[in-house]
């Protein structure tokens, strides 16, 4: 297929999870796809852009506009990025009329990671095997954002030994919110608890999700209320078999 | 009416009292902590019965896309519309009143009570007139008000404010009820939620039968037929409207329709949005007052015509949220609102409507919380009937805020300092790198950072440790290799 797929690792990954970014990496080569990682990349701009700083934000999208503008698709493993860029930028950059061509191009070519797997990649087999169940969290941004609800089940349908167990609200937000996780830390953590209360409730080994931020949120929970055994992964990770060489508490 | 000018300038002269700012993050940390409240918040569910109610359109999408535009087509034509409800409405013997602030509300009202000598008026919903705190005018004027929705009669003899705007007393249990109800009624206590309901009944009767003014508010206007909408379940509505000598309606310049037709769309998505029926107990339309041979009805109609605020909306970026139609689906499905409650939010209209409207009416920075306090998870831009982008409206009031530096100096300096690291990569590169080693050196073996500065996060929350190398630079050493 060859389709130069540019890979949007996300600031977040970049920092804490840089097995996420493989993970997808991997995916994306054993879909057929030649993948560049810019080097220079950073960060996409949304916490300044939720933070109501247009021009801290519009400094981070003009980057990222120029970072991945020969790239025929823009991938990431993430809703929220994904979802800042495709959803977002072209009104960002309202007020910069020369950039809106590219970033009407770039907002088009832009996708979540197993969104594109599916609608564009096609891929059939996936690497991974996980022997037990899980559940899926859907992420805000994602689902609502860019329609990420099948997609991921579809993916991890094809893993052998999985076995999904739906929580009762799949899609009630965990809580995270960007900065509104750290200004409203109570409230955050609030909202976090009803989350893993449903996920503890399935009973699954392991509960899985397309965004750090979200997984982050919901694994720092989990851990302060004393749950050390319910596995957090991404479906990148599930997918792809990264190996869980540092022990992914 | 005002003269619009622009949004979000200066804190709206609304003739309100002054209020103060609102402290959002107390108010919602005392009602983290307040047993009853969370236990009342854990059993509130109407985002449920939102979507049982809606399963049978099988067009959902469509008649919201409509919705939004009928909203949209009485907002572009407000001043049309609303000179021809006065005029249809004056024709059927209506009086109909303009009130440009909070002030003349309780003003207007007033004078009328007066003019007729009335010593006791009921009521029927109105958030409007909790925005001017009508029932302590009137009070202060020497009248005696009783609420008579049963929520509101609740929260009133508690001395409160609605925490809900469809389900006023959301916050409350039976005992809390049965507590009020021994205390004010001076009867046996009792917990039954059927015995409590027949008690206020019979105690409301009273109240019907010996007001002078009833005073509601009112879910639409209709321009056509100069009539006054009223969407209720307890009757208490009608009985408002039909038994006392004057009914007076006080509702918002953004509530009318242009025609019958226009609120017949409305009203399917309205009930179901806000309470999941697809009809409410009664829809009462209310054309003028008792005519020669009708055998009910009030002497007089008033219709007080509110803007307080609101037409300095309308041409700005701001005026989507005044298609509300007060459903609270928006509410109901907020999970910040769903822990916290609506006190926490300070003033007349909570969750993400209220983080709206909040700071338009009442001032962009005596709310600075509000517009901050959600996740944009978008839960509330999905089931609004009339499909108000809420998260957007958050998010350039937040921009507004930023604009008008009321953000607080350490938010700004870390947010200009982030943007400024991420657009020079060599030295993002060394600083993540850093950052890495660090947190994966604080997490030690449990892989698991239990304190971090600011507390903000790990206050609740562990921080999973990060892996210790950056994305970045393992992949520059695969490539090497």
């Amino acid at each position: 297929m060859f389709l130069k797929v540019g890979l949007f690792v996300t600031c977040l990954v970049d920092l804490m999870r840089p097995r996420i970014g493989f993970a997808a990496l991997k995916l994306l080569e054993s879909a057929g796809c030649e993948v560049v990682v810019p080097e220079a990349q950073t960060c996409c701009g949304q916490p300044g852009y939720n933070s109501g700083d247009r021009p801290a934000a519009q400094a981070l999208a003009l980057k990222v506009l120029r970072e991945f503008d020969d790239c025929d698709y823009v991938v990431s493993p993430s809703g929220s990025c994904g979802g800042m860029i495709r959803a977002h930028y072209v009104e960002l950059l309202a007020e910069l009329p020369q950039h809106a061509d590219a970033a009407r191009r770039l907002a088009a070519k832009t996708y979540e990671l197993t969104d594109f797997l599916v609608n564009v990649a096609k891929l059939e087999v996936v690497p991974g095997r996980f022997p037990g169940t899980i559940t899926y969290h859907d992420s805000c941004s994602g689902l609502r954002e860019l329609g990420v609800k099948t997609q991921p089940r579809a993916l991890l349908a094809k893993v052998p030994g999985l076995e999904l167990k739906e929580m009762a609200t799949p899609e009630y937000c965990c809580g995270f919110g960007g900065t509104f996780s750290v200004k409203y830390g109570e409230i955050s953590s609030r909202i976090a608890e009803r989350k893993c209360e449903d996920i503890t409730t399935t009973g699954a080994d392991a509960v899985v999700l397309g965004d750090l931020g979200c997984m982050l949120n919901i694994e720092g929970r989990l851990r302060r209320r004393g749950d050390s055994h319910t596995r957090v992964y991404h479906v990148a990770e599930v997918l792809a078999g990264v190996e869980d060489t540092d022990g992914n508490r | 009416m005002t003269t619009p000018h622009a949004s979000g300038a200066s804190t709206p002269n609304t003739g309100a009292r002054p209020h103060s700012t609102i402290s959002f993050k107390d108010r919602a940390h005392d009602r983290l902590n307040d047993a009853k409240v969370q236990r009342a918040m854990r059993n509130f569910n109407l985002a449920g019965a939102r979507a049982r109610g809606v399963l049978d359109l099988e067009n959902l999408e469509d008649i919201r896309t409509s919705a939004a535009a009928i909203r949209d087509r009485s907002l572009a034509m407000l001043d049309v519309w609303l000179e021809r409800f006065e005029r249809e409405a004056t024709r059927r013997g209506v009086t109909v009143h303009w009130a440009e602030s909070h002030d003349d509300i309780n003003r207007i009202t007033v004078e009328i009570a007066k003019a007729n000598g009335v010593k006791k008026v009921i009521k029927s919903k109105s958030m409007v007139s909790e925005e001017s705190h009508l029932n302590a005018a009137i009070e202060a004027a020497g009248m005696k008000v009783v609420e008579t929705d049963l929520g509101e009669y609740i929260v009133q003899l508690a001395g409160e404010t609605p925490s809900h705007i469809i389900a006023p007393a959301i916050h409350k249990n039976r005992d809390d009820v049965a507590d009020l109800f021994h205390e004010h009624h001076k009867t046996p206590r009792n917990n039954d939620p059927a015995v409590l309901t027949m008690e206020a009944r019979k105690f409301l009767r009273e109240h019907f039968l010996s007001a002078d003014m009833g005073i509601t508010g009112g879910n639409f206007l209709i321009a056509e037929t100069g009539s006054l909408v009223l969407v209720t379940n307890e009757g208490n509505g009608r009985m408002t409207t039909t038994m006392p000598r004057i009914h007076v309606a006080i509702t918002g310049i953004e509530k009318v329709l242009g025609t019958m037709e226009d609120l017949s769309c409305i009203l399917r998505l309205l009930t179901r949005s806000a309470t999941g029926q697809s009809i409410s107990n009664y829809i009462t339309v209310n054309t003028g007052p008792k005519q020669a041979g009708d055998s009910d009805g009030p002497e007089q109609m008033h219709v007080i015509i509110v803007d307080a605020g609101r037409a300095r909306l309308l041409g700005t970026d701001m005026q989507e949220a005044l298609r509300c139609i007060r459903c609270g689906a928006c509410m109901n499905h907020c999970p910040v609102y769903q822990n916290i409650g609506g006190h926490a939010y300070g003033w007349v209209y909570p969750g993400p409507i209220g983080s709206v409207l909040t700071p338009n009416y009442i001032g962009l920075e005596k709310a600075l919380d509000l517009p901050h306090a959600a996740t944009l998870c978008n839960q509330c831009g999905v089931v609004c009937p009339v499909k108000i982008p809420l998260p957007e409206l958050m998010r350039k009031l937040r921009e507004k805020q930023t604009e008008r530096g009321l953000r607080p100096w350490q938010e700004r300096t870390g947010l200009r300092l982030w943007s400024w690291l991420a657009q020079r990569p060599s030295l993002y590169g060394l600083a993540t790198r850093v950052a890495a080693r660090l947190g994966k050196s604080v997490g030690g073996a449990e892989r698991t950072i239990h304190r971090l500065p600011g507390k903000g996060w790990t206050e609740g929350r562990d921080m999973p440790a990060p892996q210790g190398k950056t994305f970045r630079e393992l992949y520059a050493e695969r490539n090497r290799k």
